[in-house]
This record gives structure tokens, C-alpha cells and sequence, in this order.
């Protein structure tokens, strides 16, 4: 069913992406807004406080909003042009069917008539194959009450156990290593503790790229008088002029880690009072990295013994630190492992839970945070509870007013739903604010499999590559039409406030999953009329939980710019640094800071493997991939802006010079990079910034410039995040440039 | 209302991470809306990620409106150098030719040249300029000279630079590192060559441990 249309330059004539620029009274400098709204940045998981300028149902600009503590009014240029993607030409102004008929593919479609259709489908499959034989695939981008209502949709209205997330693509790695080692999932400090740092590690993170406004508490904890140490393969802007690099080979991290243990082992530069008091597993991990000796970490790192000393040196030492990490380390068939020899470093050093001493991933989507506590994780429940647990099923049952039998059981991750399409196992599909098409690796396969699909129906505000393949398209939502809270990087909740109503016949994404449950005749438990009573109940379903948002209200976070949870009553403040000494938890009750019943941080034996594929004679080449500052993610939404676009129109390959010698290739020629699932011809950017056994690509792109049509699918066995960071490759120039080149627009 | 004299502007080019979100605000500017008055690029991409953004200095004796032979490009008292003005301009590119960093650009639409004037309709009622307002590393800074003393400890300002035998003092200052000896900065002096490091030659190989001389 689910083809794709047969013209592309149809469907991009009719549903772009075509980029947005200033006109009008957006160009107006004399227009005075009807009103200016404080709410947060769309885009990363920092969520910067920004003012949006708003006459007649438009956003025509920002002002800085500087007394958000987080960011003072920085913004990075995302957050600065992001109103451009309101009134936009691509903006889905109601609902549509697949029309073979039609040369774009799609045809208008009255929106209770698409209701209804969806809801006849997802009956028919349903009915006929079972409940799990309809999935969602739901996004971290979402604010946490439609977060929770994606999951709650999912478990009681369609009792499917089939729903998973983007952030599957994102955060997995160090939600499970942060599980595993404190018994919770968040970042354990506010970035104010940066600032006290003598020694700030950051291992795989483009900080001044992907969340820029992070940079200056990293310059000014140097100014202050800290250390900073990078390690990333790339000279990235951070790493240009931090005070230690650590050129590391893609995929080698928990090497790292292991060495800089053996060496603080080896030096006593240990914490022995809280490794006794408050760790419990030091003996065995001690033991594990006894081999890890500087000159075989060398050797598997690629970088040289004298740098990896210097930094065990300076770690060692520090009176006080805060170590922080990103998808660089985390995207990996062994993400876990490496965040696990992370977070190793850190309990041994006993430097967390107390002011300049922290530790944090830099969660990546706006609510990176939020969108992975509250259900809609293949395997949770609200309150980051755990779905196999018959407590947490029983207290969930309650809340949802059912039977604890009623809830399916967990599901499968976001890849292994497109693996059960192949297997014939799912034959329906609902996508909310993810777009696999670009961003799953080996994504020619993803491609192959939306073709499979019975039925697949997309919500979504513009028209993505992956909602192309749709059956149904329902217009939803964009960040500013609608309110809610969504947890920050820092496990601060914050407040978006909508700034406009939705064009056309546009809904809010939670009226519509509503409606679809209305047209099911399972209402029940979904008559919410403002994203204000979700979150009275997600409240309460979160109550008791790891991440208690119970004495959470909207107000209480505009008194506060945003309450840090847990907060579980009315009159605490929330809890912006977790662990510290003496702190209470439901989980340890009182006999420890960590939440295990006994209160002890877990060290865990952090074990090296080579990445899923390494590079042979064949594929010589390690590709990595990641972003650049002026686009994010997908690409949705930044690659519609005009001035974005303009600042980085496409993606390059980054390539060392000695290697692009070798190989002919010079700054600006076209090459090939193919891989054993696929390739892509793109320009090369010939840089002395990268190591030169290693190129990098960022993913933003779709189609032909998709680099996602290279990477490995193989995924962490714990988190099942992809291996983004590192494949197989091989590259070589282009007898001239392809053929997409003259057919398409950059951003198309 | 003028730009009280204890906010000063300094750049301080070691924290710039080239991301342009000076570039996008800028053009946001309600006194030139779609146009952006800075500048930003590498200084060389594929040595470094190294960038750098022009704003302008708002020299004391503007060499610009020196060198305008229609009179009109005005320094108000506050030390702030103008945008031409529309009616006086007559687009001959003289302050384009002469401004010796490089800001002033003409705008060929409207026969008219434009630049930073620091946010004039935003610094003259008391908020901070577009660029320096968002900038994510604060390169770019907008304060009092106490404030930037107390975040910056490693650095001082100097607004004293050298072009050949031209003396330009600034309003705007630049950040340089605390223990530098020079007193003024010598901008031609990079284009006679000089020392090269290996390290910067190719830092990566450097990082590697490769012997980059052979």
C-alpha cells in the first residue's frame, strides 16, 4: 500500500522542503506585536528561554528573553531563525490520503473522514493479526504530557506493546549506563556546577555545535581556572583550543576509560572513603582495567601514552570535576559500556553529588529527558517505572482506571519494529515527530519496509521524507501551538507556551490522538481537554516513581524558571543536584544517596569491543557521522529555513588531507563513499582537523544525500542504540557530479 | 538617548565557535531587518576551525567618515559610529575601500552603506546588542569593564591597534591573553609571514604523536 509517490520533484513542488526567509511584516522593524511570549527554543535538549513576537496568529520574530538563568538570552542561530517555521508554504493545512491518482501522490482529505479511516484500519489489523500487529513510533521532541499520552494511547487505548521512540536513536546508551551504575536515568547536576569545576572532561560531544550555549560554561569554568579535556576524533571548535586533546579512534572509548582507571588505580588517585561507603563492585572493575596499561591503551585508542597520562593526571587530582558526554561515546554497538567506563571514572574519583563535582550525558532533543520517563519507551511505564514490574503495573492500572492485565507487556525498540515489519509481524503503523527515513541508518531498508506496511498513517506539521510513504497524513501541531512541560538537559522542567493557534484544519497532536481514540470507541481515559489535565494526571501517574513530577505545577515552574524533579510534593522545591550527601530517595529510603535498595552506586565492569565492523582491506575507512550548529536532526524543520540553510547547504565529507592525497582527492571535488549497505556522492572538505583513518559526514540530509544510507544498523545489545560513530567504509572521487545535483535544491 | 559610557563591547576571538547565531540575530535588528551587519568565516578551514567576526569597532577617528566625500557617516557622542546616512550617501564605496577592518558594506539595492551601528535602537534604551545578546560562548560581550574583569581573569582588553604606520584606537575592545607583551596588535604584521608552529601546521597529526616534519 504504502508506496512512495511516483514523481519525487512532484511531491517536493507540492510539500517541499522550500526554505523560508523574512518578508512581509517579518521584515517590518516598525511592527509592534500583539504579544510577546516566554516559552522555550524547539530545537536541542538545552531548551533556551526565548521570546517569541507575535501579531495576528504569527510569529514574526524573537526577543531574547535574558532573564532565564539557563542561557541569559544566548541562543545559537537555530533558536534565532526557528519562527521562520511558522507560516511556512510546506505547513500541513489538513488532512490527506494517498491519491495514485494525483501526480504528487496525495489528495485532500476532510479530517473526521481521515479520523475515521485511521480508526477503520488500525480495527482491520487490529481484528485481524492482534494487537502488537499495530505499532507507533512516537518522538522525543514532544512535550512531556503528549509524551505520555503517546504511551498511554498506546498501552490502553490500543493495547499494543509495539511503541517506541526516537530517542532510541539518542539518549538509550546513557540512560541505560546511568540505570545501571545510580539507579536513575537523569543528568545528576545543573550546569551551574560546571562552573566550579577544576576539570571539565568531555568525551564524543561537538558542544559548540550541538548545544552551543553549553560553551560557555565550559570557557568560563576555564576562566575560572579549569582544565578542559576533549576527546573526539574531530578538532571540533571546543577541542581547538581546550587545554588537553585526546584524538581518539571512533569507537574506542571504553578503552579510554579503562586506561585512566588503571592509572588512578595505579597513582591512588582514588576516593577510597566514598568508593567504601557509597559504591559497592570496585573490586571487580579494579581488577577488569588491571591489564588496561597505558602503552595498550595507546594502542587502541590511537592516541599517544603521554596524553592519556596527562589527562589521568589531571583527573586524578582534581579537587573537583565534571565530566560530560554526548552521543560520540553513546552511539555505539557498545554505547553502554562506554558510558559504564564514564561514569567509573567519576565513582572513583567520588567527586559527584556536591557542588562543582558532576556528571552528565548532554541529552540531545528538547525533551531528550522528558520524552524517555514517561512511557513511551518500548519498556516503561509513567514515572520511569518499569513495565515488567507488577507493582509498577498495578499502581499504572490504577491511575488508567483498568486491570494491571489489561497492559501489554514491553515491546520492541524503534529499529526492531521495522525488523517485525520484514517478519510480516506488524502490518500497521502511526509515526509522530520522527522521521526514520532520514534518520535510521541503513536506511534503505526502513525505506523497503514503510513500502510493506498494510497501513501507515503519519501526524505531522510538515511533510517528511518518512511521511511520504504514508497512507494518511493528519495535520498536527508545531512546537508553538500548543503547551506543556518537557525536561531539560539539566533534569530541569520547563514550560512551552503557545504562542499561536493552529492554521487551517491543523490540531493540536494530543486532539488528534484523542479523536482517533474517540473513532475506536475507546474514549475512555482520553477526554482531556488541555494539555493542563494531562499533566494533573501524568502527575499523579508519575507519583511515588524514580522521576516524581507529582509537586510539579505550571505554576510553580514560572516561579521558579523550571523545578527540577524529583519533586514529589507540593511544597519541595525540586532537586537540581541529584546524590548529594544525605538525600532521600523512594528507592533506597533513606539507607543511601543512590537509588538501589541499599543506596550504593554500582561500579560495573566496562568491557572493550571493537565497533560491529570494523575497517578491512576491502572497507578501510572509519565513517562517523553528527551534526552541524545550523540544522538539527532531521532536518524537518531547519532544512524549511531559508538563512539556515544558507550557513551549511549540505553535507560534506570532512577528510583528513594525507588521506585525500592518497586517494586524489581534492577540497571541493565530488566523491563516492560507499559501504556494504550502500552509498552516497558528496562534495569533500579536505580539513587537517579530522584523523586521517576517519571521515566524518553529518546526517541531516534525506534522499541521496543521506548518509544514513551508509551507516551499520548494529545496535547496543542494552540500549539498542544504533552504531552512528563508526563503520566501514570506502571512498573515492566522483567522475563528475550526480545526478541529483542539478535535479534538486540543497535542502531537498 | 545616548549609549551610557560604562557598557562597553569586546570580543574575545579564543571563545568564537563560528556557530553565526551573531550573523542571524543581527538581522533581526528592527533598525535593518534582513540585513546582516556582521561578518563571520574561517580563517582557515582547513588548518583549524578557527573563526573570527567583524563587527565594528567604532573607531575614535573613523576612517570611514574621514574618507566620505558626502559627509555621511556620523559618530554620536557616545562614541558610536553610524550606518550612512540615506539621503547624504551616494554609494561611492570610498569608506567600503578604507575601513581597515574590513566592515562597511554597500548595500547595491539601496545604493546605500550599511554597518553595525551596535544596535543603536536596542543600546540607547538600556538592552544589549543583538550579537552579543545570544552569542552562545560570549565572544562577543556586551558590558561594564568590571564585569568582563571578573569573568575573564586570563585575558585583558586592549583598543589599540596598529595598521602599518596608523594608529587606530576603538570603542569596541578585543580580548587578548593576560601575559601577551605586545601593547598593541599588529594586524599587517601576518602578512609578512612569520614563524610557523609544526603544532598549528597540522594539529591532528601533532595530537597523534606523528612527526609532521619528515
Amino acid at each position: 500500500m504504502a508506496t512512495l509517490p511516483a514523481d519525487k520533484i512532484k511531491i517536493i513542488e507540492t510539500f517541499g522542503p522550500h526554505l523560508a526567509r523574512s518578508t512581509g511584516r517579518r521584515l517590518d522593524g516598525g511592527a509592534e506585536p500583539d504579544k510577546i511570549v516566554k516559552t522555550h527554543c524547539c530545537f536541542c535538549g538545552q531548551q533556551c528561554g526565548i521570546q517569541l513576537l507575535v501579531k495576528d496568529n504569527q510569529v514574526i520574530g524573537f526577543e531574547p528573553w535574558m532573564d532565564f538563568p539557563f542561557n541569559q538570552g544566548k541562543l545559537c542561530p537555530k533558536g534565532v531563525k526557528r519562527y521562520l517555521q511558522g507560516s511556512h508554504r510546506d505547513r500541513l493545512l489538513h488532512a490527506y490520503r494517498r491519491d495514485e491518482s494525483v501526480t504528487d501522490g496525495f489528495a485532500p482529505l476532510e479530517y473526521e473522514r481521515a479520523i475515521s479511516r485511521v480508526a477503520d484500519e488500525i480495527n482491520r489489523i487490529q481484528s485481524r493479526y492482534g494487537n502488537d500487529a499495530f505499532a507507533i513510533l512516537s518522538g522525543a521532541s514532544l512535550t512531556t504530557e503528549k509524551a505520555y499520552l503517546m504511551g498511554k494511547f498506546a498501552h490502553m487505548c490500543l493495547r499494543t506493546s509495539n511503541i517506541d521512540y526516537n530517542g532510541r536513536l539518542c539518549m538509550v546508551s546513557a540512560a541505560a549506563g546511568n540505570k545501571k551504575a545510580f539507579g536513575v536515568d537523569r543528568g545528576s547536576n545543573p550546569w551551574s556546577d560546571i562552573l566550579k569545576a577544576e576539570v571539565v572532561w568531555i568525551s564524543g560531544a561537538n558542544v559548540a555545535e550541538c548545544a552551543p550555549i553549553t560553551t560557555d560554561y565550559v570557557w568560563q569554568a576555564r576562566e575560572n581556572g579549569a582544565k578542559i579535556i576533549v576527546v573526539d576524533p574531530r578538532i571540533t571548535p571546543v577541542a581547538r583550543t581546550c587545554d588537553l586533546f585526546l584524538p581518539i579512534k571512533p569507537g574506542r572509548d571504553v578503552a579510554l576509560f579503562n586506561g585512566i582507571l588503571h592509572l588512578m588505580i595505579e597513582n591512588d588517585w582514588l576516593d577510597h572513603d566514598f568508593i567504601n561507603k557509597e559504591t559497592v563492585g570496585f573490586d571487580g572493575v579494579a581488577a577488569h582495567v588491571s591489564e588496561w596499561t597505558p602503552k595498550k591503551t595507546a594502542e587502541i585508542t590511537g592516541i599517544a601514552e603521554r596524553a592519556i597520562r596527562q589527562a589521568a593526571e589531571w583527573w586524578g587530582t582534581a579537587k573537583t570535576s565534571f565530566l560530560m558526554h554526548a552521543r560520540g561515546i553513546e552511539h555505539h554497538s557498545h554505547g553502554v559500556q562506554n558510558v559504564l567506563g564514564a561514569i567509573n571514572l567519576v565513582l572513583a574519583s567520588g567527586r559527584l553529588g556536591r557542588e562543582g563535582c558532576g556528571y552528565s550525558t548532554i541529552t540531545g532533543q528538547g525533551n531528550g529527558q522528558g520524552g524517555r520517563e514517561h512511557g513511551q519507551k518500548c519498556d516503561q511505564l509513567p514515572g520511569a517505572r518499569d513495565i515488567s514490574n507488577p507493582e509498577h503495573r498495578a499502581y499504572i492500572a490504577q491511575v488508567w482506571g483498568i486491570n494491571p492485565d489489561e497492559i501489554p507487556q514491553a515491546g520492541v525498540d524503534a529499529y526492531e519494529i521495522f525488523r517485525k515489519i520484514d517478519q510480516g509481524e506488524i502490518k500497521g503503523l502511526l509515526t509522530i515527530c520522527f522521521n526514520p527515513v532520514v534518520s535510521l541508518p541503513d536506511n534503505s531498508f526502513i525505506r523497503r519496509m514503510l513500502e510493506k506496511l498494510d497501513f501507515y498513517v503519519a501526524i505531522d506539521f510538515f511533510l517528511s521524507e518518512t511521511a511520504r510513504y504514508a497512507d494518511v497524513v493528519l495535520p498536527g501541531s508545531l512546537h508553538e501551538e500548543d503547551e506543556g512541560v518537557v525536561a531539560t538537559a539539566e533534569g530541569r522542567v520547563i514550560k512551552i507556551n503557545k504562542a499561536i493557534d493552529c492554521p487551517g484544519a491543523a490540531r493540536q497532536d494530543w486532539r488528534i490522538v484523542q479523536d482517533i481514540a474517540r473513532a475506536l470507541g475507546r474514549e475512555r481515559g482520553f477526554t482531556f481537554k488541555s494539555p493542563g489535565e494531562i499533566f494533573t494526571e501524568l502527575r499523579e501517574a508519575s507519583r511515588g516513581g524514580v522521576a516524581d513530577y507529582s509537586g510539579i505545577t505550571y505554576e510553580k515552574i514560572e516561579r521558579q524558571y523550571g523545578v527540577f524533579w524529583p519533586c514529589p510534593s507540593d511544597d519541595h522545591p525540586g532537586t537540581p543536584r541529584l546524590f548529594e550527601a544525605g538525600s532521600w530517595n523512594p528507592i533506597a529510603q533513606g539507607k543511601g544517596r543512590f537509588y538501589f535498595p541499599d543506596g550504593k552506586a554500582r561500579f560495573n565492569v566496562a568491557r572493550y569491543a571493537p565497533p560491529a565492523e570494523d575497517v578491512d582491506a576491502q572497507y578501510p575507512i572509519m565513517l562517523t557521522t553528527g551534526r552541524v550548529v545550523s540544522q538539527f536532526l532531521s532536518g524537518t524543520q531547519t532544512r524549511r529555513i531559508g538563512p539556515l540553510v544558507d550557513h551549511y547547504p549540505e553535507p560534506r565529507i570532512e577528510i583528513h588531507p594525507a588521506l585525500a592525497e592518497r586517494l586524489g582527492i581534492t577540497d571541493g571535488d565530488w566523491a563516492i563513499v560507499e559501504s556494504r549497505r550502500g552509498s552516497c556522492t558528496l562534495r569533500a572538505q579536505v580539513v587537517k582537523t579530522i584523523r586521517p583513518d576517519t571521515i566524518f559526514i553529518p546526517y541531516h540530509w534525506a534522499g541521496e544525500r543521506s548518509v544514513n544510507q551508509v551507516t551499520v544498523s548494529a545496535q547496543d545489545p542494552i540500549s539498542k542504540i544504533p552504531e552512528y560513530k563508526v563503520c566501514a567504509v570506502r571512498i573515492k572521487k566522483s567522475a563528475g557530479a550526480p545526478e541529483y545535483a542539478a535535479q534538486l535544491e540543497p535542502q531537498q | 538617548m545616548p549609549v551610557p559610557e560604562r557598557m562597553e563591547f569586546f570580543i574575545d576571538l579564543g571563545r568564537c565557535i563560528g556557530c553565526q547565531a551573531c550573523v542571524q540575530a543581527c538581522s533581526e535588528c528592527d533598525t535593518h531587518k534582513g540585513q546582516s551587519m556582521i561578518q563571520l568565516d574561517y580563517v582557515d578551514r582547513t588548518n583549524s576551525t578557527q573563526t573570527v567576526p567583524i563587527v565594528c569597532m567604532h573607531c575614535d577617528s573613523p576612517t570611514c567618515a574621514e574618507v566620505c566625500p558626502a559627509d555621511a557617516i556620523k559618530k554620536t557622542a557616545d562614541g558610536v559610529v553610524h550606518t550612512a546616512r540615506k539621503p547624504r550617501c551616494i554609494a561611492c564605496n570610498n569608506c567600503v575601500i578604507a575601513c581597515p577592518f574590513g566592515v562597511p558594506k554597500m548595500n547595491t539595492g539601496m545604493n546605500l552603506m550599511m554597518k553595525c551601528d551596535m544596535c543603536y535602537d536596542r543600546t540607547s534604551v538600556g538592552k544589549k546588542p543583538m550579537c552579543s545578546s545570544v552569542c552562545p560562548s560570549q565572544a562577543l560581550f556586551f558590558g561594564t569593564r568590571q564585569e568582563i574583569e571578573k569573568l575573564r581573569p586570563r585575558s585583558r582588553s586592549i583598543n589599540e591597534f596598529q595598521f602599518g604606520k596608523q594608529t587606530i584606537t576603538t570603542k569596541v575592545n578585543m580580548m587578548v591573553p593576560k601575559e601577551t607583551g605586545n601593547e598593541q596588535l599588529d594586524v599587517t604584521a601576518a602578512l609578512y609571514g612569520g614563524e610557523v608552529e609544526e603544532s598549528f601546521d597540522d594539529p591532528m597529526m601533532a595530537n597523534l604523536g606523528v612527526n609532521t616534519d619528515e
